[in-house]
């Protein structure tokens, strides 16, 4: 079952299985959100918005809005 | 050799520009954008070579506008900028991901030096780099190990390119990267290229785990609510900083360019020139550096911040408060600090990358209470609001005080609301960040930001508040009849020839500001302030202080003839409350009062702020319309305040 990245629970580790095409998708990608990478969803901001994430030893932060465009699966 | 310095965020970029060039920086503007450039020289064995510092980007595809001039420069080879070669950091303790840029460019056919910079990180989280692997994959690249944050790797790199290999090189993936329009094309590229990257196996030993130290720290500096406990209390500190210990550096400032001004005027013959230097001039210039302590002070700090990791933390659990009024997280720094000082604010608002979201910054960015407008709150209310209790122990002035702050802060946020409806954007902002590891600041680094800030205040803002300051004295100075024939007038009155030598000073410079050129245009527009519960004298107050809100104060004690030092505020206060109308009535009412207050809560009265909005925005357009906008919302809020008070 795909779920979207937005949606994880705190420190669940979660493959990443797609980015559909967007205005977003070449700069998910450039940051190093590709298919088949590990990422967690480790700390979130107050109001649950934005989301830091941990992906290969980098911590990102992303709005709700912008997890939504990455499609993951629990690994 | 012109040399372009590229690479991710948070590599240490700037480090290893610090590094290699030192105090010889030059900051500018790219051509045509309000992005930063720095550029500085580099003495290699071969000559003097041009470095260019650009923005921090992920790879060669534009969103933001700084990425923009990224791609700009390097898909065009007539640009001016267009590099010969390239010094490329990349984050050794992050190498994969940092390698994407540097392929692109590879394949581009640049002469690159490649510096895998934070050498002693990568070694501290045990990874390992085969260094040979990469020089076979790129063997046209240059490749050096750095640790800039402590200085190491300078003469490697200085080695480096002077041994710089030209020539086409077989490329790591293909080579029309400029060509790739669709954000498909694009998201497909920069995915085979990572894939590529990880097959090679550069780095080993991927044990990786995000630093414990960081995470413990993040747990509690974004915690929901010692997050915002901490980010207040830093803030605090900062204001301490600012009101308690700005002022003495600014005080000195203003007290030398006062005695500077009297040792000109007696030194130089009298006459026109001597007084354009000692009145206009010099008072000019020191109207320009007296900003430099707080905007030294604020700068210290937020680079400081910036430097610790710290700043990305307050970006992250201030986003989403931020949101529903068109801006971001990274204004939250910029409208903050304008509470001390638009100035610096506006100057701090770069670090917001999406332009339409920096511009509404900037733009509502004074509406904030500045401590320029502090003498005015006071006097004012001092004079109108009544020291009486609000259920026994709220002081009603204090209140009032407390209001006038709330006001600017709703009315920044508030307009910010409109202007995110009004102004057209182009690509929708993107606000994934990188959360960067907790360091050290670097003193050196913190310093040169520090300088760099102050020198561009200065040199590019200055110039014009200067011109602005000595066009405004000038109308103070001067006025359709000459200075003898309205002394001589004054001269013959009783009251005149009745008072000492000191009321005799006095009684001239309210004369001659009355009859100045902004006395006539007090005295010619007060039917339209005349709504506001304004007479012409208060007129020419605000006049005289669309130089900075401050001198309100001055200008009211002059046209009272009242001294102008703070000891005598508590005389200008009785002489304003004396002040009546033909009619018996306060010319000082809670009405009138209250309405100036207002007025000076909203209406952009500081030239040095126009000037540097200016200077961030490239072109008068955005300060013009800033100032349409907060003169009619003033306007008319105090024209309301008014007509309900009277």
């Amino acid at each position: 079952m795909s779920v979207t990245l937005d949606s994880i629970l705190l420190n669940q580790q979660v493959q990443i299985t797609a980015i559909p095409a967007s205005a977003l998708s070449p700069k998910l990608t450039e940051m190093g959100l590709t298919k088949g990478q590990k990422i967690t969803a480790i700390f979130k901001a107050p109001f649950g918005d934005p989301i830091a994430y941990e992906i290969n030893g980098n911590v990102i932060s992303m709005r709700k809005e912008e997890a939504m465009h990455v499609e993951v699966q629990v690994a | 050799m012109k040399i372009a310095l590229l690479g991710n965020p948070n590599t240490g970029k700037s480090s290893i520009f610090n590094m290699l060039t030192g105090l010889r920086q030059q900051v500018g503007n790219f051509p045509g954008v309000t992005v930063e450039k720095k550029q500085g020289d580099i003495k290699t064995k071969t000559g003097i070579h041009q470095l260019i510092d650009f923005p921090g980007t992920y790879s060669i595809f534009a969103r933001a506008l700084d990425e923009q001039v990224v791609e700009d420069v390097l898909l065009n080879i007539q640009h001016s900028d267009y590099p010969d070669a390239i010094i490329y950091v990349a984050d050794a303790a992050n190498l994969e991901r940092n390698l994407l840029f540097f392929t692109q460019l590879y394949d581009s056919g640049f002469p690159i030096v490649l510096v895998l910079n934070m050498w002693d990180r990568a070694q501290q989280k045990g990874l390992k780099i085969d260094t040979e692997l990469l020089q076979k994959q790129f063997p046209l690249a240059n490749i050096v190990r750095a640790t800039a944050r402590v200085s190491i790797g300078k003469s490697r790199i200085i080695q480096a390119i002077d041994t710089l290999q030209k020539g086409k090189n077989t490329p790591f993936f293909d080579f029309n990267i400029g060509e790739l329009q669709t954000d498909r094309a694009q998201t497909e590229n920069t995915n085979a290229r990572l894939e590529k990257l990880r097959q090679l196996g550069i780095v080993q030993d991927l044990q990786i785990k995000a630093s414990n130290r960081s995470n413990r720290l993040d747990q509690i500096l974004t915690h929901r609510i010692y997050g915002y406990l901490i980010f207040s209390a830093v803030l605090l500190i900062i204001f301490q900083f600012i009101f308690s210990f700005a002022s003495i550096p600014m005080d000195f400032i203003d007290s030398q360019f006062v005695e500077l001004s009297s040792w000109i005027a007696k030194l130089m013959p009298e006459g026109v020139l001597s007084k354009l230097i000692s009145q206009g001039l010099i008072p000019g210039i020191g109207g320009v550096l007296v900003f430099v302590p707080q905007i030294a002070i604020l700068f210290f700090f937020i680079s400081l911040l910036e430097e610790s990791g710290y700043l990305s933390r307050v970006v992250f659990i201030m986003d989403r408060l931020m949101r529903p009024f068109g801006l971001n997280g990274k204004s939250v720094v910029p409208l903050l600090s304008s509470v001390a000082c638009a100035i610096p604010g506006i100057m701090s608002a770069r670090t917001i990358s999406d332009w339409k979201e920096r511009l509404i910054t900037i733009l509502v960015a004074p509406f904030m209470s500045c401590s320029a407008r502090i003498p005015v709150y006071t006097l004012l209310i001092s004079l109108v609001i009544p020291k009486t209790y609000v259920a026994g122990v709220l002081n009603l002035q204090g209140i009032v005080l407390f209001g006038l702050y709330l006001l600017g802060i709703v009315f920044a946020l508030g307009t910010a609301v409109i202007l995110k409806l009004l102004i057209k954007s182009g690509k929708p902002g993107f606000h994934v960040m990188e959360l960067p590891e907790y360091k050290t600041p670097r003193l050196y680094n913190v310093g040169l930001t520090v300088y760099e800030k102050v020198k561009i205040f200065i040199f590019d803002a200055g110039k014009i508040i200067v011109a602005i300051s000595i066009l405004l004295w000038a109308l103070a100075s001067y006025g359709p009849n000459s200075r003898e024939n309205n002394l001589s007038k004054l001269r013959k009155k009783a009251s005149y020839t009745a008072a000492n030598q000191v009321q005799k000073q006095e009684l001239e410079s309210s004369l001659l500001l009355s009859q100045s050129y902004i006395g006539h245009f007090g005295k010619w527009m007060e039917p339209a302030i005349k709504p506001l519960g304004y007479d012409w004298k208060i007129g020419i107050a605000l006049l005289s202080s669309f130089a900075a809100r401050e001198v309100f104060v001055g200008s009211l004690a002059t046209i009272y003839s009242v001294g102008n030092d703070t000891d005598n505020n508590k005389r200008l206060v009785q002489k304003l409350k004396d002040e009546k109308y033909e009619d018996g009535s306060s010319v000082y009412s809670l009405a009138t009062g209250g309405s100036l207050l207002i007025f000076y809560v909203f209406a952009m009265q500081c030239m040095a702020t126009l000037a540097v909005v200016k200077r961030e925005t490239n072109s008068w357009k955005w300060p013009l319309i800033q100032l349409a906008f907060m003169g009619i919302i003033a306007y008319l809020c105090a024209f309301i305040v008014y007509q309900l008070l009277s």
